[in-house]
């Protein structure tokens, strides 16, 4: 080091100061999980999935309504869910709250889907509810879970 | 050379590597073990999504189950989820007529249109690009594509600089009124990786929305991109969108 090198060590002491600022500043700063998969919190996926469900889903609905199911997979509304008409039912299915699935009622859940509109698919079964049947309730003609006329 | 200053350099290089040995040692100390996710292997899946023009009825039943099951604020101006309707005239495709009142959360109603025109509906959802410009922009690593390719929100670390807002090129994101950070769909990130659909998805009546898991060989959605033409939206901005539209008009923008 010689008779100047007094100076050198200050300076890398200094260094050394700075660099245990750092670490610890990053420490207290950047979350443990950040970067594990890349430049994010790997923690914020545990977050996103954390928040509770409001829809049951499908499957859930079949396990005890098994005989509804049944009947509505040989009619038109085989592919629609419970839950687009009754609603979201997570709590219901959990059995923890007497909530009971709303029973849809009058003609707007039906017109929710089927009404005339010009810009729906061709293909999609529509109706002018104004001209059909008099206005009187679907379901005097049509159930829910088997809609086609017999 | 003088022999002191060769033994500076020396101890000088030394420290120098030492301190990027240490930090790169801190840096694998400090970062711990992965987060463990049971049940749910994060790195098996890449979820995309699937959506068929043909198919939209315009209900907006996918708008009001996700504003349902995601708590999104129900003034029109928030949606993870919304629906367009899109009035083409055929002889000047490049100016559509593009309408979504409230999102298309109450549906819509019927309208008259010329005989030189033609009238569809088109979902729209976050893309779940696999190189999000939405992702570049964040400054403080608050926004990410996760390992199964959705891109997710960290609401601890976003600032609310609503940059990622500005970045979408399919206007998605939101900046939530009350938290005053960036919102989006996460594609129900806590229904899929318990083995449940989207609520949008799960709500469709018509199975104008699917998602599909580009991982899985098992996946019908490999069998559906084989056999249909699809279509990505603004696949001039090289965003790697996974939202795959069957049936997709070149009027829409």
């Amino acid at each position: 080091m010689g008779r100047n090198g007094a100076h050198l060590v200050r300076m890398a002491a200094l260094f050394a100061a700075g660099l245990v600022v750092f670490l610890a500043v990053r420490q207290r700063f950047v979350p443990h999980d950040f970067g594990t998969y890349g430049h994010y919190r790997a923690g914020a996926l545990d977050d996103a999935r954390a928040k509770p469900i409001k829809f049951a889903g499908q499957r859930t609905c079949v396990e005890c309504h098994s005989d509804v199911a049944e009947r509505r997979s040989a009619s038109h509304h085989a592919k629609v869910s419970c839950e687009i008409c009754h609603g979201a039912l997570a709590v219901h299915a959990s059995g923890d709250s007497p909530a009971t699935p709303g029973r849809p009622d009058g003609r707007a859940p039906c017109l929710t889907c089927h009404q005339k509109n010009v810009s729906k698919p061709a293909w999609f079964p529509q109706i002018v509810a104004a001209e059909h049947a008099d206005e009187g309730p679907c379901t005097a003609c049509h159930q829910p879970h088997s809609p086609g006329v017999s | 050379m003088d022999e002191s200053r060769r033994t500076f350099l020396a101890q000088a290089g030394q420290w120098i590597l030492l301190t990027g040995a240490a930090s790169v040692a801190w840096d694998a100390i400090v970062a711990g073990a992965p987060e463990t996710a049971p049940n749910y292997d994060v790195t098996a899946h890449w979820w995309a999504i699937l959506i068929d023009i043909d198919k939209c009825i315009g209900c907006g039943t996918c708008v009001r189950s996700c504003k349902t099951e995601n708590d999104v604020p129900l003034e029109p101006e928030y949606f993870r989820t919304w629906v367009e309707r899109y009035i083409v005239n055929v002889e000047d495709p490049d100016h559509p007529f593009v309408e979504a009142p409230n999102g298309g959360y109450d549906g819509f109603a019927d309208v008259t249109v010329g005989p030189n025109a033609k009238t569809f509906f088109v979902p729209k959802m976050c893309n779940h690009c696999a190189d999000s410009p939405c992702v570049q922009v964040c400054p403080v690593g608050a926004t990410f594509v996760s390992p199964d390719g959705v891109v997710l929100i960290d609401k601890d670390r976003c600032l609310g600089c609503r940059y990622c807002i500005q970045a979408c090129p399919y206007g998605t994101r939101f900046l939530d009124p009350r938290t005053h950070t960036a919102d989006k769909c996460t594609l129900c990130y806590h229904r899929i990786t318990k083995g449940l659909l989207p609520a949008c998805v799960e709500t469709c009546p018509t199975g104008a929305r699917q998602i599909g898991d580009l991982k899985n060989p098992n996946d019908p959605i490999h069998e559906y991109l084989r056999t249909h033409t699809v279509q990505v939206l603004k696949p001039q901005m090289a965003t790697g969108a996974k939202a795959y539209y069957h049936g997709l008009d070149g009027s829409v923008r």
